[in-house]
């Protein structure tokens, strides 16, 4: 089955999703070949010579060459050529990568400790998801709220770190629809590998109405607006609501109003201020069997309502 | 090389002539300290490979398997911090290139014998500190210590990084010893340019040593500073800057892997000399390349740092540079492979590891122009791809010619011989596995799978189950060659001064040397690869 998946061509570079990352790919094919062809001189041109001059006898007469002006010329200047002219290419490349659009759709993306947090200018917020329309410039404004992320679309061939105190951006012009993977390409500790997120390249009325219904969450029941947060500030990533699984931290299914052990021994009801204080100040109830300092604080990162309707929403989870 | 030979083959040598432990903690010998440095690097070796496999195996299916995901980072911190700076980096200067060097060059010593001991005590100091964080609070911020996660996680991060400053102080030490000694301890007649490659390259290596790791301890303890004392330089929550953190770092971490990888040009130089039969082809463009690399390496950090948000222009200026360190590397490439021209090439076992660091190396070579290319580099950056590069040139270069060089001086370092086939049948289960567990990971990091990543996707599994099982491979031919080493050691045959009929001065006194190397002082009146 090994093979099975190689003999797919298609899987040693995922699908390339913006003309860039097409151009990109003409790039590395070029590498790829020339690089090939270097290996074929130094590594062929190395056995051909060790069988051909294999030692016979221990008083083998060898030649005495000290150097060759000509041919170490040729060798130093050829690759220098190549290796201008692939600089020239990628900078070629890079500097479209580089260049923001003027009247592009800005996103906000902000990395945090283990998720993307996604603000639309009209207000919609999502986590772990990008939505864009197709054939349409994109700017992504990165930020990061607590230690260096990167934002990278294999499929677009495009990255950028999110820095914690500056903006950084990112730009690309989808021509695929389809779902694309967000990774985190700068280690940020224990759930690195897991900030997975979704690019969704939709088309442009299906973007006009996924930002029309995502825009409509304010006025909905406040348990609904839960849920909603639920995904949108990642607590899903550490959290199940749904089942007793454990991921990092506790599940809060059938949570609220059974007791809590704690890990001094102590035993707590699930309450209002329970919840409430594990969102603020995730130090203060750590439940038996888990770690402290693994969950950031939300302090002002949360308005008065929108934590009752995270309460609420826990309520419903039975 | 047509010097006054000492012929003396009595029974007193180096190994002999001083006996109990007393006597190698205090030897001020380089010859002794070499080869304690060597059994420290084995240690550390057989550490961080434990980790890299523990690694593997990890990763041989998507999802966890025994690890937690902060387990994971910690191995993987150690495997790199390990292998970094206990291993990698003194492995050739300070075990071979401190055996050798006086040897290469008709010196009795290094030019500072006590700095020398000092440089190993400092060595094991720093190691040992380092390696006591596993016994507290670990460590998981990666070997590259990245700010500002490195300030704000919980781990023993001050004590580690204090560890490597003063591993950082024994490399300086050890790289000032070795540039006095080469201007000052050569032996009548033995000029600059008939100094043995291997002298250039641990030349050329010193001076990046004592330039360049200064500015990794300054930026170190920075980092304690503010980690211990609250200043801010790197924390953007105390007014400081995350990036400038990796300007630092990387200002001395650039020029480091030519620190690493520049001892086992030296190493393979030799080699193919010695086994071709035939003379260097291009002896000064061999030794200025070093010395080249050397200076172009210092201003190439930038390309670690395409996607961090520094502007396009240092981007397109650091690409450029980094294009200019390729030809020296692509000119000794070429100059190994014309070596062999029209030579006599025989495939014992330090030939085989050179060949096949010339190998390794070319495919090394290559991944890291396309990781030099802006456009390319935004896609491969922080993904297996960059992991598989280095180390193919890290692995493939400086391990294959440690072990090579281990192999060819193996005799002359304690007078005895070691099983040839074993030796032939380690280097087959090295190289094979060091290509089934590396080469796939250029897949899967074109395929665009991040490092350091605990958990993939499922469609990255078949490639990381190749790779694991390579793991296997590489970790049975250590094996196997530390069973080569002991048995070497044990029932090994008497070594003659000479059994591969070098040309450098190291071969014509006794194996092992007495413990002033030479009984009469060479005289030098030829260059070092007369292979007439």
């Amino acid at each position: 089955m090994f093979w099975l998946n190689l003999a797919h061509a298609e899987s040693l570079m995922p699908t390339a999703a913006t003309d860039v990352a097409a151009q990109v790919d003409n790039l590395y094919k070029f590498l790829l070949i020339s690089s090939f062809i270097s290996c074929a001189i130094l590594i062929g041109g190395m056995i051909f010579f060790a069988m051909k001059y294999k030692r016979k006898t221990d008083n083998d007469k060898t030649a005495y060459i000290t150097h060759n002006t000509f041919l170490e010329f040729l060798w130093s200047f050829i690759p220098l050529v190549i290796f201008l002219g692939v600089f020239g290419w990628g900078w070629h490349i890079y500097h479209q990568m580089r260049h923001m659009p003027e009247n592009g759709l800005e996103i906000h993306v902000t990395g945090k400790q283990w998720a993307w947090e996604v603000q639309y200018k009209s207000g919609v917020k999502t986590a772990n998801l990008v939505v864009v329309p197709i054939d349409t410039d994109v700017k992504l404004i990165l930020n990061s709220m607590d230690v260096i992320h990167s934002f990278y679309v294999p499929s677009f061939r495009i990255k950028q770190d999110a820095v914690p105190g500056r903006y950084t951006a990112l730009t690309f012009n989808a021509n695929k629809l389809g779902d694309f993977h967000i990774f985190c390409t700068e280690y940020c500790g224990t759930q690195h590998s897991g900030m997975i997120g979704t690019l969704k390249v939709v088309s442009k009325e299906d973007y006009d109405k996924w930002l029309e219904e995502e825009s409509k969450v304010s006025t909905l029941p406040l348990a609904q607006r839960g849920e909603k947060l639920f995904q949108v500030k990642a607590c899903a990533g550490c959290h199940s609501a749904s089942d007793m699984s454990v991921k990092v931290g506790p599940t809060l299914y059938k949570k609220f109003g059974a007791e809590e052990e704690l890990n001094d021994g102590q035993k707590l009801k699930v309450d209002e201020n329970y919840v409430r204080d594990s969102i603020l100040n995730p130090n203060t109830h750590i439940v038996k069997g888990f770690q402290a300092n693994v969950m950031p604080s939300f302090q002002g990162q949360l308005s008065e309502v929108e934590l009752s309707a995270l309460i609420e929403y826990i309520k419903t989870l039975k | 090389m047509g010097t006054t030979t000492a012929t003396h083959s009595g029974e007193i040598n180096y190994i002999n002539e001083f006996k109990g432990l007393k006597s190698w903690f205090t030897s001020l010998d380089h010859k002794r300290i070499g080869l304690m440095y060597m059994i420290s690097v084995m240690f550390f070796f057989l550490l961080g490979g434990l980790a890299a496999l523990l690694l593997r195996l990890e990763l041989l299916k998507p999802g966890g398997q025994f690890l937690t995901p902060d387990q994971y980072n910690q191995v993987l911190t150690y495997h790199g911090a390990i292998m970094v700076f206990m291993v990698i980096i003194p492995g050739i200067p300070a075990v071979l290139g401190n055996f050798f060097l006086p040897l290469h060059i008709g010196a009795k010593d290094v030019a500072f014998p006590r700095l020398n001991l000092a440089s190993w005590y400092v060595f094991m100091f720093g190691a040992l500190l380092a390696a006591s964080t596993m016994f507290t609070s670990k460590i998981d911020t990666g070997w590259t210590f990245y700010t500002p996660y490195s300030i704000k996680t919980g781990t023993a991060v001050v004590t580690m990084v204090l560890a490597a400053f003063i591993m950082g102080m024994s490399s300086i030490l050890t790289g000032l010893n070795f540039i006095v000694t080469v201007h000052k301890l050569r032996a009548p007649g033995m000029t600059m340019h008939r100094m043995p490659l291997f002298v250039w390259a641990l030349y050329s290596t010193a001076i990046l040593q004592v330039l360049a790791t200064p500015v990794l301890g300054i930026t170190l303890l920075l980092l304690v500073a503010e980690r211990t004392l609250g200043v801010g330089i790197f924390d953007p929550a105390l007014g400081g800057d995350p990036v400038l953190f990796q300007h630092f770092f990387w200002f001395y971490s650039h020029p480091a892997v030519y620190i690493m990888i520049l001892p086992a040009m030296g190493v393979v130089s030799e080699l193919i000399t010695t086994f071709s039969k035939k003379t260097i082809f291009g002896y000064t463009a061999i030794a200025y390349s070093s010395l080249g690399i050397a200076g172009v390496s210092f201003f190439v950090w930038g390309h670690h740092m395409f996607v961090s948000g520094q502007s396009e222009i240092a981007g397109i200026v650091f690409s450029f540079i980094t294009m200019l360190v390729g030809v020296p590397t692509a000119i000794k490439m070429f100059n190994w492979l014309a070596t062999l021209y029209k030579g006599s090439i025989s495939f014992q076992s330090p030939m085989l590891y050179a060949m096949g660091f010339m190998f390794l190396f070319a495919i090394g070579g290559v991944t890291g122009i396309m990781l030099a290319v802006l456009a390319t580099d935004v896609h491969f950056h922080d993904t297996y791809f960059v992991v598989a590069h280095f180390h193919y040139v890290m692995v493939g270069g400086t391990l294959m010619a440690l072990m090579g060089g281990f192999y060819y001086w193996f005799p002359k370092m304690f007078g005895k011989m070691y099983n040839e086939s074993l030796a032939r049948l380690t280097f087959i289960f090295i190289f094979v596995g060091f290509n089934v567990t590396f080469f796939p990971q250029f897949i899967l990091g074109a395929m665009g799978m991040p490092r350091r990543y605990f958990d993939y996707i499922p469609a990255y599994q078949s490639l990381n189950a190749i790779s694991t099982v390579g793991s296997w491979l590489i970790g049975t031919g250590f094996l196997l060659s530390l069973y080569v080493l002991v048995q070497g050691l044990r029932k090994g045959e008497k070594a003659p001064a000479n059994p591969w009929g070098s040309k450098t001065l190291e071969w014509t006194v006794p194996s092992p040397p007495i413990h002033t190397n030479f009984e009469v002082d060479p005289i030098v009146k030829a260059g070092p690869y007369e292979y007439k």
